[in-house]
């Protein structure tokens, strides 16, 4: 029997969502190996996660101290590695966050354990589990085993199902958490929130966004996201001129996306892009070039201006409303 | 106050090439492409070379691989690194072999700094950096970024994101996390992995490659570090993503919204 351990995230006390993807996708791993499941949480001040968490119906173990605060991957590594070790664990996951990426490989070397980064599914037959997971920027897609005792992964929260409430809740436990606050190298300084009163990205039912097309004028791409209820994405060439936030790219290297709605306007559609949003369910390329390559993956193409599209299917989804 | 930095340059297909699957899933189809640097290593170069700038030190560059690998440490050398090293290794490598080499590198070497890409974007694992931190006991600072844009002023004179204390003893990291931007302060000796907005990487002048030439390229079997170089993680089968099917063409936005709205029903 081989247990999983699942590293869950909150934020101000409450349970980040990409976290039930993470506990969904270790609830598959659980039965795959036969073995329990179990959550870690660290943090300080974690407020209602834990019972957010138990609601599932999982082992909560909840590690607080004030050097977890902030999440510091040096701080956090040994206590997930200590959990890991203490429930017999021979998976370890989490959700592939900026917080996930940065954290589970530290944690994996102190385990002697082999990763998989933003895991797909998992392949391979009954406990000889493989990891299937994007490779050359989501090009290819490969089955990888990963030969240590410990294997470690995180996942692409879009690719798996959230884990829904239990009919009994599951038992949260305290973990003393022995960190050397005196001895660590990394100090935290600052976090500056992107506020928004738009969903957020990796979340929202919809994401309109837009690319060199816009040539920095993006508000014909924010009043239809307005309209949809939608969040604001970005192509690479918007973020890297200065137009838009960094966290607003969509791609290999920003975030990836799979709304249901997916409007791409003035968004040439380079490969890095598209890996980004191809899991959304409908996609609408808005480019003044018929050739661009979006207008393969678009479910609906229109060939125009998006200043004259955009406004056009603004006001006709303030109509139909 | 000088710094000296170990900066890491992986040999990768240019992500310009079109990456295509052998019909029998073992690998990529390796005919035409090109290999390049890779970019997000390109980024770490450039902002090493901009600390020696401003700080004085050396650069120093390693890649693990073959023969070919020379190249892109020959590429970091033109853009100015001082010194480079082939760590040499023929086949697969994974982040748990590559960070135990670099751990015995940075034992030979006791740089202040390891910069590496954040990701190389063959395998796209992302964990180098973090793996390396861990065995070294050192700070680790991620995804490295700044707040000014890349068409700011200070991108155009070439200053360094990642910035020294005056006492040289720490360095401050401006991350692009979920949500927002962290700022981190470093005690160094420390590892710091690069995001794709930090920089825009200078591009080899003529002179710079000349003199790339006479440069120092120290060549070390990998075998001889005393790693185990057995890889964990094993790549048993690749395929291509399933097709969308799209490329379907509206006329205008009446036949849009009504696709959206009384077709797929998103609207």
């Amino acid at each position: 029997m081989t247990n999983v351990l699942i590293v869950a995230e909150q934020s101000n006390g409450s349970l980040k969502k990409s976290s039930l993807n993470a506990v969904g996708a270790g609830q598959l791993l659980a039965a795959r190996t036969g073995g329990q499941l179990h959550v870690a949480l660290l943090g300080q001040g974690v407020g209602g996660a834990p019972a957010q968490l138990a609601a599932l119906g999982v082992t909560v173990h909840v590690a607080e101290h004030a050097a977890l605060a902030h999440g510091l991957a040096e701080a956090a590594a040994p206590v997930v590695a200590a959990l890991a070790r203490a429930v017999g664990a021979g998976y370890v996951g989490g959700a592939a966050t900026s917080g996930g990426k940065d954290l589970l490989p530290r944690a994996a070397a102190l385990l002697e354990a082999a990763m998989a980064t933003e895991v797909l599914a998992f392949a391979g037959d009954g406990a000889q589990v493989l990891f299937r997971r994007p490779m050359w920027a989501g090009n290819v897609v490969a089955d990888v085993e990963l030969a240590t005792a410990v294997k470690v992964f995180t996942i692409r929260p879009t690719e798996f199902a959230p884990a829904a409430p239990a009919a009994a809740p599951g038992e949260v436990k305290a973990v003393a958490a022995s960190v050397d606050a005196a001895g660590l190298k990394t100090r935290f300084v600052s976090f500056e929130e992107v506020k928004s009163t738009r969903p957020e990205l990796t979340e929202a039912r919809v994401v309109v966004s837009g690319g060199r097309g816009t040539k920095g004028d993006f508000k014909p791409i924010e009043a239809l996201a307005d309209v949809l209820g939608a969040a604001v994405g970005a192509s690479r060439a918007a973020v890297d001129a200065g137009w838009v936030p960094n966290d607003w790219q969509v791609g290999q290297t920003g975030k990836v996306v799979a709304p249901e709605l997916y409007v791409a306007a003035g968004i040439s559609g380079a490969i890095q892009h598209l890996a980004g949003m191809k899991g959304s369910k409908v996609i609408v390329a808005v480019n003044k070039d018929p050739e661009a390559p979006v207008f393969a993956v678009a479910d609906y193409g229109l060939v125009g201006d998006l200043f004259k599209v955009l406004p056009e299917l603004t006001e006709k989804v303030k109509a139909g409303k | 106050m000088a710094l000296k930095i170990l900066v890491t340059a992986k040999r990768v297909e240019d992500p310009e090439s079109k990456i295509r699957v052998k019909p029998d899933g073992s690998g990529i189809v390796t005919d035409g492409v090109n290999y390049k640097l890779n970019p997000f290593d390109e980024i770490a170069i450039e902002e090493a070379l901009r600390l020696k700038e401003a700080h004085g030190g050396e650069v120093v560059v390693v890649s693990i691989g073959g023969d070919k690998s020379q190249t892109e440490i020959r590429a970091a050398l033109a853009m100015g690194a001082d010194r480079g090293i082939l760590l040499r290794h023929e086949g697969p490598l994974d982040p748990v072999v590559v960070s135990a080499l670099l751990a015995k590198l940075v034992e030979q070497e006791k740089p202040d700094l390891v910069l590496l890409g954040k990701q190389s974007i063959d395998d796209d694992q992302n964990q180098a950096g973090q793996y390396l931190a861990a065995r070294l006991g050192q700070a680790q600072g991620t995804f490295a970024s700044k707040h000014e844009s890349l068409e700011s002023e200070a991108e155009q004179k070439r200053q360094p994101g990642l910035k020294l204390a005056a006492d040289g003893q720490r360095l401050t990291v401006v991350r692009e996390v979920d949500g927002g931007v962290e700022t981190l302060d470093l005690a160094l000796p420390a590892v710091v992995t690069v995001d794709l907005r930090l920089n825009k990487p200078r591009f080899a002048s003529l002179p710079g490659i000349m003199k790339a030439k006479k440069k120092e390229l120290k060549d070390v079997p990998a075998a001889s570090l005393g790693v185990d170089l057995t890889p964990r993680v094993l790549v048993r089968r690749l395929a291509e993503p399933p097709k969308r099917q799209g490329g379907l063409k509206v006329a205008d936005v009446e036949e849009l919204y009504k696709k959206l709205h009384e077709g797929a029903k998103v609207l």
